[in-house]
């Protein structure tokens, strides 16, 4: 698993070039989600201007007191007196207090930005994560969960460390800036006009580094994502590209894309490098230029040191903030486009609403499925049942088979309903299911997929899961009737086993027995079985068909299998092909009717019939 | 790390102008404020203008050479950084194509790619980082003490209080905020975890109505990732206020102590205002100094990440002096071999003897864990044999070269997997420069023409990455084909059919018949149906072989087979 790598450095640089489509739309929706923070925030503020200008004051008094040192020097020399300490001492006390204010500001208004921004986080990640729920099945069946993953890994994560850095150093730089500049004025507003000069050749010269370094940052982050592409597709094939002799191949195009990578790379990072010294020597211009003519001014009485002092001192302070909120501006554009992915997934169309009046109907029925003139598209144009009929008797198994794609996974989702049906409509014991709500729908169907999906979490838990308020003795009893009950005894830590991400210390008969357990325990009137033990091996299916044996009794069963062999008991078989049901019956009679499944049966056992 | 660090000496005269610049550097950025406290002692107090604006065209000059060293500085860091990343990725590449299975599963793919990526970038941006600090700050602490000494001995001595404060506080907090970042990333994985869990899992959450279960259990991880985050930035936020605050008491301790001083005529005024600029870039040299090791202990693990990779040992490796061909075809033996992993109890392969010739197929069957992928793992060379010998045209596979070998080989893996660019690339990639005939024809008997033409653009259709935007059914047969424009001597099918369904299924071995010809075929199975008219079938049980023999044979004579054969088919099916 790839977690995300901010380190220290961040080792992205600007390099993240993605514009945002509605800047002011999406800033003022990621705005209203700090609403709860507003008065946190206006508190934030406040404390930075009272920090930001006692900080910017400092070197304002400090030249006071070399001013005053200065006076007290001359005194000296004309031998009229000495330096006036009392001054000295009041001077740098009212400083060390300004300081001390300002740090403590300072510290106060991280503290709140802190809390404000990692909540208002809090509060993103969490509404992603409910958006989840109420997004309709087929959404995710286009591939996008990886997309899903990384809005809320990697996309929130962006305006996360924006939000955590953004806020103080935006605030910080705006008010440094103005404090600074109207101290320039006040030493001298002829030196600031001299400093200010020098102001847009800092802008030019870094502008136009920029300008040129985009590109090329542009094309290391091009080069590394295709490097990067390339290992993860060759790591993933290493025995492929062995056992057909590429190494060398392989290799050759590695370097080739590295050294790309490199070309780039270096020349990306060296203009980077680049800006801030470019800036600091415009800076250090102004710092001479100040210096000089400062002195000569101080020659001719016209100025005193310490002012001298504390305007070179605000030269310095001043670039710091301009270099600072044009890498915010970058930044800034790359979290707008994170954000509005985010805003983009909890803009997705969602489930229709269940009907709130809806009673909780009876948890218990017969669990007779009837459906009436049903049609189902994923799209409009894309009709896949055309006008379906069908009856199930309770307690009934029915078997469906067919080849891929011919829509049998697709009628076992419409009776979950995780789909909604296009026309027609689907009775549970006589009840339209679109009328009851969802919850109550799927309470009397367990499910047991070929995907024996387990979280991490103990053995208990995830048996649990089936029905979250059955006791430990009902957990091992349905354990015990999925025939897991050995196996898990005979672990060192029973049924308190940590079940790890791949759950690697079971095998794969062991999960499904697990997802079996769960299923008994949910005691549903109604029992779904996909493809349920097809990535099993034969010997293991055997253990899984005597668990599935017992959850089946009683329950109306919907079988969904490749393997015909495992179904041929089924009640009744319903053979699919393009959406259509085109044959349906027991084994024995489809096989006299020698249709379509008498055919694929004959071609799945042709290896016996030719052997025998 | 040192190990990769020494990766940087062919660097060696880079890193050695970057030395030189650097130092010229810092001494021309040391040299301004001399020259500005030269002004105010001199320039002013002797009202000698010439005096001031020479000094100021000197500044002037000093400050154009920092300048340009930095430029040339940045220029030597990246390249020797950049080229020290690229250097190192390389090495890391060719040492993992080059791993044999065992050791390349031992690390697992995830964290492979992770170190070839990842870590790698995170030593890189460290060495660039070191580079700008870790030779520039000693210079400037050195050139500013020795300057601050010069303007001011008694003054220049309040480092020796701040200095080893101002470490204190970084060291103090970083401690405490160290073990909080580790924690942050445990939390922030246990999100992700849950979240690609929750994903996984929807249709089973929506069937069982666990969403608000579910939405618990991410909450609760969300609000621990908020609480640890939280806890983390206040404690760093100390951090600024605190040095600021120093910095500024060292300030008005300077100006207190320069005014007595001044005041006892030991001092000039100038004198003191350049020492405070010095003892100032001295600590915010000593804060960049500190900031390094906060942030090497990162660049460390990572360094011993990659380093693990690039000591692994190649327990594979072509002979010096292979073997002579020896005329034989096709003919794969096992004798007697065994295999066991480094540090397992028990071996996963046991005495395995067997022939397969020219012109027949050999097909293995048993449970998952009994070893059949492993066996045929071994005639390519994915693996080494720890006892017997397993033989390919009458050599032992260890005195070929893997390429030899190889080469005879049509190898067909469990997991279909395609490479990103073009269909015909990928068939191709059994065969360099295969005529288009050949690749259709290829595709043809693999059941994989159909899908190819109903594509608009055929053979050169793309693929993407991992073969992503194919089917399971349809990368099994690509792969298949694949395997087939090689004609090699050797067909390996490693469970390749699984995720095909009944008929195609039926239709491919029928074409493949015909195909192979004489070639040896080799069938790892589930499925008996598949395998029944083999001409040997290889029971594998717990690793051992428990029986050997045609369909019928071993429906007599072997129990295992019986039970597989039951499990899958009734009675009358078995019999006919």
């Amino acid at each position: 698993m790839r977690g995300p790598m901010h380190g220290p450095g961040g080792g992205r640089g600007p390099g993240n070039f993605e514009r945002p489509k509605n800047l002011k739309g999406t800033l003022r929706r990621l705005l209203a989600f700090m609403k709860p923070f507003h008065l946190g925030l206006a508190t934030v503020v406040i404390l930075a201007i009272f920090s930001t200008v006692f900080d910017a004051v400092g070197p304002l008094i400090l030249g006071f007191a070399t001013n005053e040192i200065q006076l007290g020097f001359d005194r000296m020399v004309a031998g009229t007196g000495g330096i006036d300490f009392g001054a000295v001492a009041r001077i740098l006390a009212f400083m060390g207090g300004m300081y001390a204010v300002s740090a403590l500001f300072g510290y106060l208004k991280q503290y709140l930005v802190s809390g404000v921004s990692q909540k208002t986080i809090y509060t993103l990640r969490k509404t992603v994560d409910q958006k989840i729920k109420r997004l309709p099945l087929g959404y995710f069946d286009s591939g996008s969960i990886g997309d899903v993953l990384s809005r809320v890994t990697n996309d929130v994560d962006t305006v996360a460390s924006t939000l955590q850095q953004g806020i103080n150093q935006v605030v910080d730089a705006v008010f440094t800036l103005v404090t600074v500049l109207v101290l320039m004025l006040y030493i001298s507003p002829a030196l600031t006009f001299i400093a200010l000069l020098t102001l847009p050749l800092t802008l030019l010269a870094s502008m136009n580094v920029v300008k040129f370094s985009q590109k090329l940052f542009k094309g290391q982050a091009d080069t590394l994502g295709a490097l990067n592409g390339y290992i993860e597709e060759m790591y993933t094939g290493h025995n492929v590209v062995k056992v057909f002799s590429k190494e060398a191949d392989t290799i050759d195009a590695f370097d080739d894309l590295n050294e790309e990578l490199y070309r780039y790379s270096w020349k990306a990072n060296f203009l980077s490098g680049v800006i801030m010294p470019v800036s600091s020597f415009i800076g250090n211009l102004g710092y001479v230029i100040v210096t000089v003519l400062g002195a000569v001014w101080v020659i001719q009485g016209k100025f005193l040191i310490g002012s001298i002092q504390s305007f070179m001192q605000y030269i310095r302070h001043f670039s710091n903030p301009i270099v600072q909120l044009s890498n915010l501006a970058n930044m800034l554009q790359s979290t707008i486009a994170a954000a509005e992915r985010v805003f983009a997934f909890l803009d997705e169309a969602e489930e229709s609403p269940d009907p709130v009046t809806g009673e909780e109907p009876a948890r218990d029925g017969p669990g007779q499925v009837e459906f009436q003139n049903v049609s189902f598209g994923y799209s409009p144009d894309r009709v896949l049942i055309r006008d379906l009929s069908l009856s199930i008797r309770p307690g009934e198994t029915v078997a469906i088979v067919g080849p891929t794609g011919a829509g049998k996974t697709t009628l076992v989702n419409l009776v979950l309903r995780f789909y909604e049906v296009s026309g027609g409509r689907i009775l549970l014991d006589g009840e339209d299911i679109a009328g009851m709500s969802r919850k109550a729908l799927r309470a009397r169907i367990g499910m047991v997929l070929q995907d024996t999906w387990l979280f991490s979490g103990t053995i208990r838990e995830n048996i649990r899961y089936g029905r979250l308020d059955a006791t430990d003795a009902e957990v091992e009893e349905a354990a015990r009737a999925a025939r897991a009950d050995k196996f898990i005894r005979a672990l060192p830590q029973g049924y308190d086993t940590w079940l790890g991400e791949d759950a690697a210390n079971i095998s794969q008969g062991q999960r499904q027995l697990l997802t079996i357990a769960r299923a008994i325990l949910s005691d549903p009137d109604i029992l779904i079985l996909d493809e349920a033990t097809s990535s099993v091996d034969t010997r293991t299916e055997v253990l899984i068909q005597k668990a599935m044996n017992t959850l089946m009794k009683g329950r109306t069963s919907f079988v969904i299998a490749h393997r015909l062999s495992t179904i041929r008991d089924a009640g009744k078989i319903l053979v699919m092909r393009d959406g259509d049901i085109i044959e349906t019956g027991s084994h024995q009679e489809l096989m006299a009717r020698g249709g379509f499944y008498a055919q694929l049966y004959q071609s799945q056992f042709q290896g016996e019939a030719e052997a025998s | 790390m040192l190990k990769i660090l020494g990766k940087l000496r062919r660097y060696w005269l880079l890193l050695l102008l970057l030395a030189a610049t650097t130092l010229a550097g810092v001494y021309a950025d040391l040299y301004l404020p001399t020259l500005m406290a030269k002004i105010i002692n001199q320039g002013v107090s002797t009202r000698d203008y010439g005096f001031i604006f020479r000094t100021g065209g000197e500044m002037v000059f000093f400050a154009f050479v920092g300048i340009l060293c930095v430029i040339a500085g940045s220029a030597l860091g990246s390249r020797v950084s950049m080229g020290f990343g690229r250097d190192l990725r390389g090495a890391m590449f060719r040492k993992t194509a080059g791993l044999s299975l065992t050791e390349f599963d031992s690390f697992g793919t995830a964290t492979l790619i992770t170190r070839t990526t990842n870590d790698i970038s995170q030593l890189q941006m460290f060495v660039m980082m070191a580079f700008r600090i870790l030779i520039r700050a000693p210079l400037m602490i050195v050139g500013g003490i020795t300057m601050a000494l010069s303007s001011s001995a008694e003054l220049s001595r309040v480092v020796l209080l701040s200095v080893p404060t101002l470490i204190a506080i970084v060291a103090v907090i970083s401690c405490l905020a160290l073990p909080l970042s580790t924690t942050i990333q445990k939390s922030v994985d246990r999100v992700n975890l849950i979240l690609r869990e929750k994903l996984t899992g929807l249709r089973v959450e929506r069937a069982f109505g666990t969403e608000e279960y579910e939405e618990e259990r991410f909450d609760k991880a969300n609000r621990d990732l908020t609480a640890v985050s939280i806890k983390m930035h206040r404690t760093m936020g100390v951090m600024m206020p605190g040095i600021t605050l120093l910095m500024s008491c060292t300030q008005i301790f300077l100006v207190w102590s320069g005014a007595v001083q001044i005041d006892a005529g030991e001092l000039l005024v100038g004198d003191m205002m350049a020492v405070i600029q010095y003892v100032m870039q001295i600590m915010m040299s000593f804060m960049m100094f500190s900031m390094i090791f906060v942030m090497m202990p990162r660049a460390i693990a990572s360094g011993r990440r990659i380093q693990a990779v690039l000591d692994a040992p190649e327990a594979i490796t072509d002979p010096q002096v292979p073997a002579r061909e020896t005329g034989l075809r096709g003919t794969v033996e096992f004798r007697d071999v065994s295999l066991t992993y480094q540090g397992a109890e028990k071996p996963v392969l046991e005495g395995i003897s067997f022939t397969a010739r020219p012109g027949e197929t050999t097909a293995i069957i048993g449970s998952t864990g009994s070893g059949k992928s492993t066996l045929v793992n071994l005639i390519p060379r994915l693996f080494d044999a720890t006892g017997g010998q397993v033989l390919v045209d009458g050599v032992d596979v260890r005195e070929m070269t893997q390429q030899q070998l190889r080469d005879k080989i049509g190898f067909v893996p469990q997991k279909a997997l395609l490479f990103r660019g073009t269909i015909r690339e990928n068939i191709a990639y059994g065969k360099a420069g295969a005529t288009d005939e050949e690749l259709l024809e290829a595709a043809k008997t693999a059941q994989a023409l159909d899908f190819i033409q109903s594509k608009p653009g055929g053979l050169d259709s793309p693929v993407a990455q991992l073969g992503q935007n194919f089917s399971g059914g349809q990368k099994q047969r690509l792969s298949i084909a694949r395997a087939l424009v090689r004609k090699p001597e050797v067909y390996i099918f490693d469970d390749s059919f699984s995720a095909l369904d009944a008929r195609t299924d039926a239709a491919l071995r029928a074409a493949l018949k015909e195909t192979v010809g004489e070639a040896t075929v080799l069938i790892v199975a589930q499925k008996v149906s598949t395998i029944m008219d083999a001409d040997r079938i290889l029971v594998l049980d717990g690793g051992g072989c428990v029986g050997m023999g045609t369909h019928r044979e071993l429906l007599e004579s072997c129990p295992v087979y019986q039970e597989i054969v039951y499990s899958q088919m009734s009675a009358e099916e078995v019999a006919g």
